[in-house]
């Protein structure tokens, strides 16, 4: 047996959504992750999240690459169509598969091994593209599949599970992605369900690609002493610099905080990105700010986490492309076939 | 006057089927409608839009006529030669066999003097005198002072280099007879009266040198042009731009790409074309999507997400982006989803000869990506096969839920070819395959992804945010025929050996091999792609050297019953092909039931387009020297081993009776005179322009 399969029985009482779905309709196959792994609590955020937003589910295309990470979308949206890509390639199937039909919605997962390494290039095209996506990014700076060799994320002096020390410097995704202009930046922790569940329910509103960086210990080879992406170290180092909640479209306002504490960005689709905690002359849609916040944090041995920054400016790709608003599948074959008399239009042209 | 401004000698009567008594000449024989020739230019000079303009007069004025663009990876600066061959009869493979050669590059004046034929014509740029060890006494100097020419009548720099080549232009149509009237429309149409002042140093460059050709030699050569109707229901038109249409016509949506010569002009037309022909009317919007990819891995993942959302889809690259993409094609397979790759092949391996042309790659796509991988692949041998394969290409790969290639090269993709005029049908409607619709999913409709419901090897899909019943996970791990996760053997093998039952489905469904049969015959001919031209030359003269071949042209991977037939039927078949290892020959070695005794190989590879003239050397040079005896090419011990590097005339046959796949050199230029010692067998050497 190479799957498990879950129970499909829910409990009378459970709590509906718009759909009238309940949570459950938003699980998928049970985890084959190790007891503990941060990624199944990233896969609870996403099923929250998802049915929070009443996203039908088939209308939902998740997608990743390979890897610890890549397994995760097997465990959520059972009804939504999945793709386990190629390594680090995930980014190109979305961006075709959303070129093709810009209706679904899009939720790609990887990790640190697939995006920052043979994925990296893809990574930073989808974010140049600003592919209208949620990228999720399970960060726990090793390899898990392969038995813990470091990754790119991996920090200098993170110490793996046979005492090896990395000397080489991380590649950070989020100091990359606001480096490239990303429309959309976050990071969080596994452990923060709080905390990431209204992140990704507005990174999924964001109209083009919402990165979020989520620090995912590795409970088997990288939660230890000396690992920098350790339960502990995260729980210790991390500073919910930059609080913000997201307010869906048509939701009454509820959040309590005095206006000079809060900045609200509203997203394309009329809903809010409300800021709280900000730090002082902290400015999400600053992006130049927002890099130097986090390195300044970094410097002091502090995990930043939160929604960074956001430019809800940004044109996403069918924007740039200039495509029509109607998915190209579904364009009957009659509005792109020219017809045989323009062929002989054509055909002139070549005398 | 230059010394070299001299009247022409005349040129020893040659029996030809254009031959005519000399109509207007002194009693000389001329040759109508069959010529060679080649302009030798730099490269970034304009000379490339001179000399398409003197290609689409002739093309004009009805006469069958073929251009190859020889030239250099380099922007600017390289030589670069255009050939052009004029057939009545209208074959269209390139000659080599230069009748007059255009030489303005004095860089490669050696090597393209040297070049022409015994009794041929070189004109020059008499601007300056040429060397005296450049002479031959065998051949024709006609100087013309073009950049002389060029100084005295325009300004500017650039303006005198571009005029320069017209006024090559020029004379060449006092030469040879090209309709000034033609041309001057031509230029017309080009610059219209938008570009007034343009046209005019146009027309004043041409006929400077029409004038001067006509002042000073005696015009017409013996080898000249007369109209025909031969060309009424043609185009010319270059095979990547004949692909565009097919993909426009298809109703291709996604196009994701990566630029790479000699592919990247078929994206950039089918980009012209949807801004053209895919606005939607009342928003200015487009109904495609061209994505210029970071590299070809993602341009072969864009493609591939397309399609797995439905759309029809496609990238195109060289042998090197498949190289690139194979890990995707790989996937593509195992979750068996549709996607239209374009290889327009060059020369191989690694980066080799970016702008010259070969057959190097069809090994590659038919198995392409690691693991057990098979694919369908379609072998255009023209641009009219490539706007018409492009469209079945997309029909085969929805029908058969797969990555099809369509494998053309940059003979086929990158030059003009005059081909007949392209048709629709407007009762056309796109095979979208076996895809279960919301209506079905929702009256209940079982689906099971991967399996195979009606025994041809070919399981319904679903496209996803259909319906909530067609929802699966499409993975390139193991799976079942439920599309689970696998690691079980059974479960395993239950799907690829489908997928082999499959790949063997689609053999009845591919193109068609071409078939030209020949009285007489016992023996075969057999290529692909762009050898057509060159083999059905070689045929019609091998059947009049008494040597007839049957004739066949596969068409599409897998192979059909016909193809295994035909091979079967004659005792020796020679397989023609642009690569070095036989890449055809072992294909069908390893996919149909003939062995190896039966066939013999011919190729060339040196990297320019195959020529008649080397076809049939090799096949007579592995029938021993001067063929004709039509028993056969197993000559030597039983088998054809070897096609001879014979040409130096010494008759070699190396490794004959071995029975492994022939030698052969390079597809160099005619030999000139005196061209050396004999060809090394092993393989291309030198004369290779």
């Amino acid at each position: 047996m190479t799957y498990i399969e879950k129970p499909r029985v829910h409990h009378p009482a459970l709590e509906k959504n718009e759909l009238g779905l309940t949570r459950r309709d938003y699980e998928g196959r049970m985890s084959t992750l190790c007891a503990g792994c941060g990624h199944d609590s990233v896969t609870a955020a996403i099923i929250e999240t998802f049915w929070k937003l009443s996203v039908p589910p088939h209308r939902v295309a998740k997608l990743s690459g390979i890897g610890c990470s890549a397994k995760t979308p097997t465990y959520f949206i059972q009804e939504a169509h999945g793709f386990n890509a190629v390594h680090g390639r995930m980014p190109s199937i979305v961006t075709g598969g959303n070129a093709a039909n810009r209706d679904l919605v899009y939720i790609g997962i990887s990790g640190d091994g697939d995006s920052l390494s043979i994925g990296l290039g893809q990574l930073c095209h989808a974010i140049r593209r600003n592919v209208d996506m949620l990228y999720v990014l399970e960060n726990n700076g090793v390899y898990g599949l392969t038995k813990g060799q470091f990754s790119a994320s991996a920090d200098v002096g993170s110490r793996s599970k046979t005492g090896e020390v990395n000397r080489q410097r991380p590649i950070d995704p989020v100091l990359l992605a606001l480096s490239l202009g990303a429309s959309f930046v976050a990071r969080s922790f596994s452990g923060d369900k709080a905390q990431l569940v209204p992140i990704l329910e507005a990174g999924l509103r964001h109209r083009g690609l919402a990165l979020v960086d989520v620090i995912s210990p590795c409970v088997t080879f990288n939660d230890h002493e000396g690992s920098t992406k350790s339960y502990r170290y995260t729980r210790e180092h991390e500073v919910v610099a930059v609080e913000a909640d997201f307010v869906p479209l048509r939701r009454e306002i509820t959040a309590e905080y005095g206006p000079g504490d809060v900045r609200e960005v509203p997203m394309h689709d009329g809903s809010v990105v409300r800021f709280r905690k900000v730090p002082a002359h902290y400015d999400p849609t600053d992006r130049d700010a927002a890099y130097a916040y986090v390195r300044e944090r970094q410097e002091a041995g502090e995990v930043p986490t939160g929604l960074l920054h956001i430019d809800p400016t940004g044109q996403e790709m069918h924007e740039v492309l200039g495509t029509v608003e109607t998915p190209l599948v579904d364009l009957p074959y009659e509005a792109l076939c020219p017809g045989r008399e323009k062929l002989s239009e054509i055909m002139a042209a070549f005398r | 006057m230059s010394p070299a401004g001299r009247v022409p000698t005349s040129r020893a009567p040659e029996p030809s089927a254009g031959t005519e008594p000399g109509a207007e000449g002194e009693g000389r024989d001329a040759r109508i409608n069959d010529l060679a020739l080649k302009i030798a230019t730099v490269n970034g000079t304009g000379s490339a839009s001179a000399n398409g303009l003197l290609m689409q007069a002739i093309f004009r004025m009805g006469i069958p006529v073929t251009g190859k663009n020889v030239f250099p990876s380099n922007i600017q600066g390289l030589p670069t030669w255009y050939e052009i061959r004029v057939s009545g009869e209208g074959w269209t493979a390139r000659s080599p066999e230069y009748d007059l050669i255009v030489a303005m590059n004095p860089a490669t004046y050696a090597r393209d003097i040297d070049e022409v034929q015994t009794g041929g014509w070189v004109l020059h740029d008499s601007s300056w005198p040429l060397a005296r060890e450049l002479r031959r006494e065998d051949v024709t100097f006609l100087g013309v002072p073009l950049a002389r020419m060029g100084s005295e009548h325009f300004h500017g720099s650039r303006t005198r280099i571009l005029m320069k080549n017209v006024g090559y232009v020029g004379a060449l149509s006092a030469l040879l007879q090209v309709d000034r009237d033609v041309v001057r429309s031509l230029l017309e149409e080009r610059f219209g009266e938008k570009k007034r002042a343009l046209l005019d140093a146009n027309f004043e460059a041409f006929d400077l040198g029409f004038e001067f050709a006509r002042e000073h030699f005696d015009c017409p050569l013996p080898i000249r042009l007369s109209p025909m109707d031969a060309t009424r229901d043609s185009v010319l038109i270059d095979g990547n731009t004949a692909a565009a249409i097919g993909c426009l016509y298809a109703g291709a949506t996604v196009a994701s790409w990566y630029p790479i010569t000699p592919s990247t002009s078929l994206v950039q037309a089918f980009e012209a074309f949807a801004n053209r022909y895919r606005k939607d009317p009342d928003t200015g919007k487009l109904r495609v999507a061209v994505i210029q990819a970071e590299d070809e891995l993602a341009a072969a993942g864009m493609a591939i997400g397309a399609g797995w959302m439905g759309a029809r889809s496609f990238t195109s690259t060289s042998g090197a982006g498949i190289s690139l993409m194979s890990e995707f094609i790989g996937l593509a397979y195992y979750t068996e989803i549709p996607v239209v790759l374009f290889d327009i092949q060059r020369v191989g391996p690694s980066t080799g000869m970016p702008t010259r042309t070969q057959q190097g790659d069809i090994l590659m796509v038919a198995y392409a990506s690691h693991g057990d991988t098979k694919h369908i692949a379609l072998f255009p041998a023209d641009p009219k096969e490539c706007f018409e394969l492009a469209v079945a290409a997309f029909d085969l790969a929805e029908r058969f839920q797969t990555p099809v290639f369509v494998v053309s090269d940059l003979d086929i993709g990158m030059n003009d070819w005059v081909v007949p005029r392209f048709e629709w049908d407007d009762d056309y409607r796109p095979d979208r395959g076996k895809v279960l619709t919301a209506e079905e999913l929702e009256a209940g409709a079982v689906f099971h992804r991967y399996e195979d419901v009606d025994g041809d090897g070919i399981p319904w899909r679903t496209l996803p945010g259909v319906h909530p019943r067609g929802a699966f996970f499409t993975r390139g791990s193991g799976h079942d025929r439920y599309a689970r996760y696998t690691e079980d053997a059974g479960p395993y093998t239950d799907v690829v050996d489908r997928l082999t039952r499959k790949h063997a489905t689609a053999a009845a469904h591919v193109p068609a091999p071409v078939i030209a049969r020949m009285p007489g015959a016992t023996m075969g001919l057999l290529t692909i792609g762009g050898c057509d031209a060159a083999c059905r030359e070689a045929v019609h003269g091998l059947a009049e050297r008494g040597v007839p071949l049957d004739y066949m042209r596969v068409r599409a991977f897998p192979f059909g019953e016909e193809v295994e037939a035909f091979l079967l039927e004659h005792p020796t078949t020679f397989i023609v092909e642009q690569n070095r290892d036989a890449q055809l020959h072992h294909l069908l070695l390893a996919e149909t039931a003939v062995t190896k005794d039966r066939l013999a190989s011919v190729r060339r590879y040196g990297g320019l387009p195959l020529s008649a003239v080397h076809v049939v050397e090799d096949v007579l040079g592995l029938l021993g020297e001067g063929g004709g005896n039509g028993d056969g090419a197993a000559a030597s011990g039983g088998t054809v081993g070897a096609a001879a590097g014979a040409r130096g005339g010494n008759g070699a046959r190396a490794e004959g009776g071995r029975g492994s796949p022939g030698r052969s050199g390079s597809d160099g230029g005619s030999q000139g005179r005196g061209a050396g010692a004999p060809r090394n067998a092993a393989g291309p050497e030198g004369g290779d322009a």
